[in-house]
Parts: structure tokens; sequence; C-alpha cells
């Protein structure tokens, strides 16, 4: 989707601001924020490419507005309206609906440093053959899907160069609409700036970009 | 200063918070007083909201609250760029180490028992007099937490996410980093689950010093690339 999260090559946003000691979170919240959606996604109702899509969901006046952490509750929020596992009407009373089951909770603190330590790798291992190879010359594809993709616009149509094959990986695109993992190999292809951005970009300049075989054609 | 788009909208929210919270939070005025700007500001009533919804969850056993407390401990005060400190300094250390790093990061972070969440599929990036690299995530906020922690504000920013692929000079600039026109600069946008960590240049008149003095010069900015690692003055800490 064309949104606003997409936000790579813009230039009205104004100066990076640095904050001297910055906290790990800025207010209490935002940390029960950061736990709860931790905790949320535990259930396996979603998956954490469906949990970024939601949040480029968010209008973009909206999205420009909110701070990060109001970005994570909202998306969160709404895939477990969305899933189930809560309703409008309990968020809004704050009390569960009569007559609802008491659940265990799916994470638990015994199980924190497991899950921190061992994370949820997306890679896969099966055997799937590699469209390119390092030192191809490709192009990304000229696409503008409406659902999730991790191909950043300014990035389409662009020529560039495999510069290594990290394995095989879950693709987005499909795994955020729940369509399946789609695994497919994940390529570091690097572009040069000048032919991302044109004269105005210094010569030497590249970004490298991790591309999945469906982002590339042959160049 | 100059008044950006982004500005109108973060004082809009500002004064839509004030208006509803009746005054600013107690922070917020303390925030702008101390370095002249003003962050997004929240609503206060967003606090509550989020007590309210905590508390709902618990009830209905969604969520365990030790698990949370577990989890911005783990965050607050585990995990964080001490870490990929310690990674750096080794490499800097340990020619053998260093090469492990770069080829086969996972396994050589985890030799410092370092890996996991946001950290699953790690690489790691040399600079060196030649090219300098900086990371990014220009569609969210990719950021390797077992080596740096969570991510700063500015690295989640619209300004940082959108200006780094195009101008990553002038936000370097920005950092007080100015490169030399023939040095490449090479910016890694973590589009995928790939995780970067940039090794610094070893500064100077670091010969003699233990892994854990080196340890304690590297800053995360330097890991993340929009700073490097300052030479040591000579006689003095860093």
């Amino acid at each position: 989707m064309n949104g606003i999260h997409d936000m790579g090559g813009m230039q009205d946003m104004g100066p990076v601001r640095e904050e001297k000691n910055e906290p790990v979170f800025h207010h209490p919240w935002e940390g029960r924020v950061f736990a709860i959606t931790r905790s949320m996604s535990a259930w396996r109702k979603w998956n954490l490419d469906a949990l970024r899509h939601q949040r480029e969901l968010i209008p973009p006046a909206e999205y420009l507005r909110m701070s990060y952490y109001e970005i994570w509750l909202k998306g969160m929020l709404e895939l477990a309206i969305k899933f189930g596992l809560v309703t409008q009407a309990e968020l809004d009373s704050g009390k569960p609906a009569a007559g609802s089951a008491k659940l265990h909770p799916a994470l638990t603190a015994d199980k924190i440093p497991g899950l921190v330590a061992h994370g949820t790798p997306a890679s896969r291992d099966v055997a799937v053959t590699p469209r390119f190879r390092s030192g191809q010359r490709v192009r990304a594809r000229n696409i503008n899907p409406v659902g999730h993709t991790r191909l950043p616009r300014y990035a389409r149509g662009k020529p560039g160069m495999v510069e290594r094959d990290h394995g095989v990986f879950v693709f987005p695109d499909t795994d955020a609409h729940f369509l399946g993992e789609k695994p497919q190999h994940v390529y570091t292809v690097r572009f040069s700036a000048r032919d991302l951005w044109g004269e105005q970009a210094n010569a030497r300049d590249t970004v490298c970009i991790a591309m999945w075989d469906d982002y590339l054609e042959l160049e | 200063m100059k008044s950006t788009r982004r500005d109108f909208l973060a004082t809009a929210a500002t004064a839509a918070g004030a208006a509803a919270a009746g005054e600013l939070s107690a922070h917020a005025q303390e925030h702008e007083h101390s370095h002249g700007h003003s962050h997004q500001v929240v609503p206060s009533d967003l606090a509550l909201r989020v007590k309210s919804l905590e508390s709902l969850l618990v009830e209905k056993g969604l969520v365990d609250r030790a698990a949370l407390d577990a989890l911005i401990d783990t965050y607050e005060h585990k995990i964080g760029p001490r870490n990929g400190a310690r990674v750096v300094a080794k490499a800097w250390n340990d020619s053998a180490y260093k090469m492990r790093l770069l080829t086969d990061s996972d396994k050589a972070i985890a030799e410092l028992g370092y890996g996991g969440q946001q950290g699953e599929h790690m690489v790691v990036v040399e600079n060196t007099p030649a090219v300098h690299n900086m990371v990014v995530c220009t569609l969210c906020s990719c950021y390797p937490w077992p080596v740096l922690g969570l991510p700063p504000v500015w690295y989640k920013s619209a300004p940082y996410r959108s200006r780094s692929v195009i101008d990553p000079r002038g936000v370097l600039r920005e950092f007080g980093l100015e490169l030399p026109e023939d040095v490449e600069v090479r910016v890694w946008d973590s589009t995928a689950e790939l995780r970067y960590l940039v090794l610094p240049e070893r500064p100077s008149g670091t010969e003699r010093l233990s892994e854990d003095e080196l340890a304690a010069l590297v800053t995360r900015d330097a890991m993340i690339g929009v700073a490097k690692v300052p030479p040591r003055k000579e006689g003095g800490a860093a």
C-alpha cells in the first residue's frame, strides 16, 4: 500500500532531533503498551506482518500526529477486536462481557526469558531455489500492491546489484493477509544513490535494501 | 527556527492535548524547557486508558501482569547498547572474532550470550576509511534489540526515516558528522527481518586498552552509524 508509513525519500519532515539521555520509555504507559502488545501477539491470532500492516492502515494525518506507542496501541487493539479477543463494548466499559470465561494468559512471566532469548525467527528451513545470485544485475519490480509490502516506493523500478543471498524467509506480502508464508530467498541488493535520486546524490553513495525474490526481475 | 509541517502538527496535537486534559503534563513542560522543542504531547487520559485496558485484559486472562513487568524490566534494565558495545570491543581486540562476526553474525553475537527477539537474523557491517555504514528502517522502526535495546525516538521519527535514504550526509551533519566526499555512505534500509549492527572504526590512541575499556568508548549512535567513536584523548578518559 502506498501509505504514509513508506516515508523513504520525503523531504518535508524537518530536522532529526536527538534527545540526550533519553529514557527507554518516556511515560509508564508506553512500557505497558509495549508489553501488552507482545503479550497479545502470544495468542498467535496474528503475525508480525499483519500487525505492521494494521499500523500502516491508520489514516495519514492520524499516523503523523500519533506518538509511536499510540500507533502500537491502536494497531494491536484493532486486531484484538477483529479476532475476537476483546470487544469494543468491553473496551468502552473496561469490564469483561457478562458470562465470559476467564482464560489463562498465553504469555506468562516464566516464558519471558525464553521469548526474549530465542525470538521468533522468520527464516524457514525449506529448500527453495533462489531466482538470483550474488553479483547479478537486477531491477526492483514496479508494483503497487494495495496490501502490505516491504518493497519501498523509492526503490521500485530501480536497477541494483545482488550482493548477498541470506536464505529463505517468510514473505510479508502474503503473510500479513494470512495467505500463507510463501517462503522465498531474501537478498541484499545494493542501489547506487544516483540511480535512486539522480545527479544530486553523491556518486559514491549507495543504499542496501533487503529484497525478496518476488520483488526482483533481471535487469 | 524554521517552522515545518511536522512542528505545526506537533503544536496542533499539543494544543488539542492541553485542551482535552486541561493542562500539559509536568513531564511535557519540563521536557520542552530542557531542550527547546516539544515531542508530540499525548493527552494525559491516554495513561488512564492504558491502565483501564490492562485491568480489563488481566481480568479476562489475556495478559499476565507479572509478564508485563518482566518484559518492561528486561528492556529497561537488562538489554541495551552495552551489549552491542561488548560485541564491538571484542571484534576490535580479536581479529578471528571479527572475521566470525562479519561472516556469521548470529553465531558470533551468540558467543557473548546475546540474540533473540528482533535480532534473530543479524548482519554486522564494518566501517572503514572508505565506507561509512548507517542503518534506518524507512517503513517502520526495525532495530536490533538484543544488541542495542529498544530504538530511541529519533530513529523512529519521520525526519530520520524519510531523509536518511535521500540525504544521508545531511542527516549525519545534524548529528555533527561531516564525511569527506570520497567516502562512500552506505545506507541499510531494514525492510526485511535482517537486523544491522555497524562495527565502527576503532579510534586511534586505544591500542593499550582492555576490552572493558574499549567497550566503554562505544556509543549507541556509532553502532547505528550516525556517529564515529571519537579518538581517545591523550592521558584521559574519552
